[in-house]
C-alpha cells in the first residue's frame, strides 16, 4: 500500500507502473486493477479557471487517507493499493488524484477504488482555491456530488 | 495549560490568522474555544473541527497540549 502527496505534476500511468514494479507479491495473483484518475478542468460553475491552489493539513491529510484505505481493506479483498494526491499550484489537465486498487476479481477493484475516491472527497482535508480567467480568486465551497450510484449491472 | 488552534483555507483568510495559542485552566469544548478566540465572529455552520488530527464533534472537550483545527468543508480529489 502506498499513499503519498505530490508537490509536482506526475504521470499517473508511470506512477502505476513504478509502483507495481516493486510489488513482487502481485505477480500471478491479481486479475483486476481498478484505476481512477482525477484531472483539473479549465472550467467550473460556468467560469473559466486558469489555475488552482490545493491546500492541505500536513499530517492529518495523510492520516485520513491511510484510514480510508484501511477501511477499504476491511471491506474488500484488496492485494495492493496506490493513492497519490497533488498539493500546491495546479493547472488545467494536471492530474489531481490517482487511486489504483489491485485485486483478484474485478468487483473488489471497482468497488474499493470508488469507496476510496468518494471518502477521499468527503473526508480528506484538502481545499481548492481557484484563479479564474477574470483574475478573481475564490475558494471552492463544496465538491459536486460527482456520480450517481449505478444500479442494474 | 495550553492548546494550539489552527485555521485552514477560507476560514484562515476570513479570520486573518493561521494559528492561535490558548492558555486554559480546565478542558474546554471546541465550541467554547471558538467563542473565546473569535468573539466577533459566529462559528460557521459548516465548520469542521479536528483534535490531534482526528475529526471531533463541536461539543468535544480539548485536553491540555492538544492541537485543535478548524476548517471549511473539504474539497479534494
Amino acid at each position: 500500500m502506498e499513499i503519498r502527496l505530490s508537490e509536482q505534476d506526475f504521470n499517473p500511468w508511470q506512477a502505476i507502473q513504478d509502483h507495481q514494479a516493486g510489488q513482487r507479491q502481485l505477480v500471478g495473483k491479481y486479475g483486476a486493477t481498478g484505476v481512477f484518475v482525477g484531472t483539473m478542468r479549465d472550467f467550473n460553475q460556468n467560469d473559466g479557471v486558469l489555475s488552482m491552489y490545493l491546500e492541505h493539513y500536513p499530517g492529518m491529510t495523510e492520516r485520513q487517507l491511510q484510514r480510508i484505505v484501511e477501511e477499504a481493506k476491511h471491506q474488500w479483498r484488496i492485494l495492493d493499493c496506490l493513492v497519490v494526491h497533488r498539493v500546491g499550484e495546479v493547472f488545467p489537465d494536471d492530474v489531481l488524484v490517482l487511486v489504483a486498487v489491485w485485486s483478484a476479481q474485478r468487483g473488489d477493484a471497482f468497488d474499493a477504488s470508488r469507496f476510496i475516491m468518494e471518502n477521499l472527497k468527503s473526508r480528506a482535508p484538502f481545499w481548492k482555491k481557484e484563479t479564474l480567467v477574470s483574475g478573481l480568486q475564490r475558494w471552492v465551497e463544496k465538491n459536486s456530488d460527482g456520480y450517481r450510484p449505478v444500479s442494474g449491472y | 495549560m495550553s492548546i494550539k488552534v489552527r485555521y485552514f483555507a477560507s476560514l484562515k483568510e476570513r479570520i486573518g490568522r493561521s494559528e492561535d495559542e490558548l492558555s486554559v485552566g480546565a478542558p474546554m469544548s471546541v465550541r467554547q474555544i471558538w467563542r473565546q478566540l473569535n468573539p466577533e465572529l459566529a462559528m460557521p455552520e459548516s465548520v469542521l473541527a479536528a483534535v490531534n488530527m482526528e475529526y471531533v464533534e463541536l461539543d468535544s472537550l480539548v485536553e491540555d497540549g492538544g492541537e485543535l483545527a478548524f476548517f471549511p468543508p473539504v474539497t479534494g480529489g
